[in-house]
């Protein structure tokens, strides 16, 4: 029992903060918070695709003193490697759209930002 | 020599824009000429590498390539247990479809991004971000692997922003990229969750595998769900299609049309989760994702042409119409999708929709394409896009009014140009589904031609005004960039059936053929 409610506790996690994310997505003002809560999804997701990869008594794919060849392939830890480096790139480059709409607009709350008129 | 490359040109698709584009920064350093050089030379290499790569899957069936491997066609690793461990690109016809799109597109954008842009300063960055979206897209529709198609997603989706918001001017256009990033990254990270609910119930990531593993469980519905939403909205389809006229408006023109290539990829990627992902004809209700790609497509035809007649701004009246028009391609494959478990009526009719649909993407692609450029070119010289200021160009750009006539006859599905050939196959065979749908997008088709002879009329008709009297021809490059775009527009309208034959009817079976795309990696029925 325990150990169902351990091995559940990633997937769990997983959902509060894929539900704390899309909050501030849908409910901040502040373009900041929001972005912070995309950083917030990019972990969820990032944190189910670790979770998904877990083998109980899984030996990792390192070679040198290895008790046995029988390894877990770890494709997973590689797509999230790769989610990690792109989930950087986007905070990074949205950040930097913030700071130009911030002096531009002299706001960063999106209901003022709204040139475009939706 | 020849052989070895023939071989490699998979890898070499996307090879070419990714090695061009941070080769750029480089060579923008020994100077603009070349800068410029390399820009050609890229763009001319990245399509010559696209339209070899697609004559050879429509002369002799799917290209595999597996990257690492020692063979290229050894899809299954000796040792792997059967699994395809490696990346496989897998281009069929469909994929060949977009990649002759996007390899003509990219040409054109190119070419009339270097007189369109000489003015302005970053250019390494520009044109790096071109590249990389050129390599997002051609990756996106060639790839066989779904984690694969999340990384080409999201690159074509990140240099996309960066070059809507590259010209940040009042800000706005910042805004316009701020809100592409935004959708796209969400979008992305529920693409990305599916492919873990997918790799985590089958242990691979192959699409073919996947597919041919797919139980269409509770947990496969719901990504089929996380994977379609984000894709049916990043190709603008009603009632996500709130961000094209922001995006498309605030980008550069030559970007704008790259970002409708970008969105047609989104939709090859929908067609292919629809079709080869999730199509088992046993266990599927077809007529239910057929009417679900109908009701949408008919939706975004409507409402996509309602709300581009009464805009003032030229770019984002064309923006909703791209919206309209990706509503004929929707259209067009949802009919075939309903009527897909009925043989009879899929040969009678449901195959030509699809090939209506299909053939009005490359249609689409170009005269869009033209529009928007053609819009830029206007923009270029004149410095405003709002058509109430904009009059009696027609005698200073008379080479623009023609690209601008060409364009806007074929968006309205005129004869001889391309835009009617396949809006006639989707008449005559949504006529047979449902009479109602074809008059409606016969009326969408009306409503279309009366907003552009409004454009029309309002650009280039009355006599030359004051304000435009230093206003000239576009400089050659941006002419011939438009040309190339035209020519086909031309062509295309005039010798349909030769596209059709070659080009159109091998992707239809290639969508409808889930079975070989599966034995194409697989081996076996």
């Amino acid at each position: 029992m325990i150990t169902r409610l351990l091995l559940a506790m990633p997937f769990l996690t997983v959902a509060v903060l894929l539900l704390l994310a899309l909050g501030a997505l849908l409910f901040k003002r502040n373009l900041i918070k929001m972005l912070m809560g995309l950083s917030l999804m990019e972990s969820a997701v990032n944190l189910f695709l670790v979770a998904i990869g877990y083998r109980q008594d899984g030996i990792a794919p390192i070679f040198t003193n290895a008790p046995q060849t029988l390894m877990v392939l770890p494709t997973v830890q590689a797509l999230t490697l790769t989610a990690i480096v792109i989930g950087v790139a986007t905070s990074a480059m949205m950040l930097s759209f913030a700071m130009v709409i911030y002096k531009k607009y002299g706001t960063v709350d999106v209901r003022n930002i709204r040139k475009l008129n939706g | 020599m020849m052989d070895s490359l023939a071989l490699h040109l998979p890898a070499l698709l996307v090879a070419i824009p990714l090695f061009t584009a941070f080769l750029i920064p480089l060579a923008g350093r020994a100077g603009g000429t070349v800068r410029s050089a390399l820009v050609i030379l890229g763009a001319a290499l990245t399509s010559l590498a696209g339209l070899a790569l697609a004559a050879r899957v429509f002369a002799g069936g799917t290209v595999l390539y597996v990257f690492g491997a020692a063979a290229p066609h050894a899809a299954i690793p000796m040792d792997s247990g059967g699994i395809p461990i490696r990346i496989i690109f897998q281009v069929d016809a469909l994929g060949a479809l977009m990649v002759v799109i996007a390899a003509l597109s990219s040409l054109a954008i190119t070419l009339y991004s270097l007189a369109a842009e000489s003015r302005q300063s970053g250019k390494d960055g520009f044109y790096s971000m071109l590249f990389l979206l050129v390599a997002g897209v051609l990756g996106m529709v060639s790839t066989g692997d779904l984690f694969n198609f999340f990384v080409f997603l999201e690159i074509s989706s990140l240099a996309g922003a960066a070059l809507v918001a590259y010209r940040i001017d009042q800000g706005e256009a910042v805004e316009g990229g701020l809100k592409y990033a935004l959708l796209s990254t969400v979008g992305a990270l529920s693409v990305l969750m599916a492919i873990g609910i997918l790799f985590a119930q089958y242990n691979a990531l192959n699409i073919a595998t996947v597919a041919s593993r797919l139980r269409f469980g509770a947990l496969d519905m719901i990504a089929l769900v996380l994977l379609a939403v984000p894709l049916a909205m990043k190709c603008g389809a009603v009632p996500m299609h709130f961000w094209t006229p922001d995006t498309y408006t605030t980008a550069p023109s030559s970007i704008t049309a790259l970002l409708v290539v970008s969105s047609q990829a989104s939709l090859y990627g929908l067609f292919r989760i629809l079709f080869t992902l999730y199509g088992d004809l046993l266990r599927f209700n077809w007529a239910v994702f057929g009417w679900f790609l109908v009701i949408l497509g008919a939706l975004s035809a409507f409402v996509g042409v309602t709300m581009a007649i009464p805009q003032k701004d030229v770019k984002r009246l064309m923006a909703y119409h791209a919206v309209s028009q990706t509503g004929y391609m929707l259209l067009g494959v949802g009919v075939g999708l309903a009527v897909f478990a009925d043989a009879g009526a899929l040969a009678a009719y449901g195959k030509t929709a699809m090939a209506g649909g299909l053939f009005h993407i490359i249609n689409h692609a170009m005269y869009k394409g033209l529009l928007f450029l053609t819009a830029g070119a206007v923009f270029y010289r004149t410095g405003t896009r709002n058509l109430n200021r904009l009059g009696g160009l027609g005698h200073a750009m008379p080479w623009t009014m023609v690209f601008f006539m060409i364009g806007a006859l074929a968006i309205a599905g005129i004869p001889p140009f391309n835009g009617f050939a396949s809006k006639l196959l989707i008449y005559e065979s949504v006529f047979r589904f449902s009479p109602f749908l074809a008059i409606l997008a016969m009326v969408v088709s009306i409503l279309t031609l009366a907003s552009f002879v409004k454009v029309f009329h309002s650009m280039f008709m009355g006599p030359p005004r004051a304000e435009f009297a230093g206003v000239r021809e576009v400089p050659a490059p941006m002419i011939a960039g438009m040309a190339i775009l035209a020519a086909f527009v031309i062509l295309a309208g005039l010798v349909p059936q030769a596209f059709v034959d070659r080009m159109i009817a091998p992707a239809v079976n290639a969508l409808v053929d889930r079975a070989g795309y599966i034995a194409a990696i697989l081996g076996g029925h």
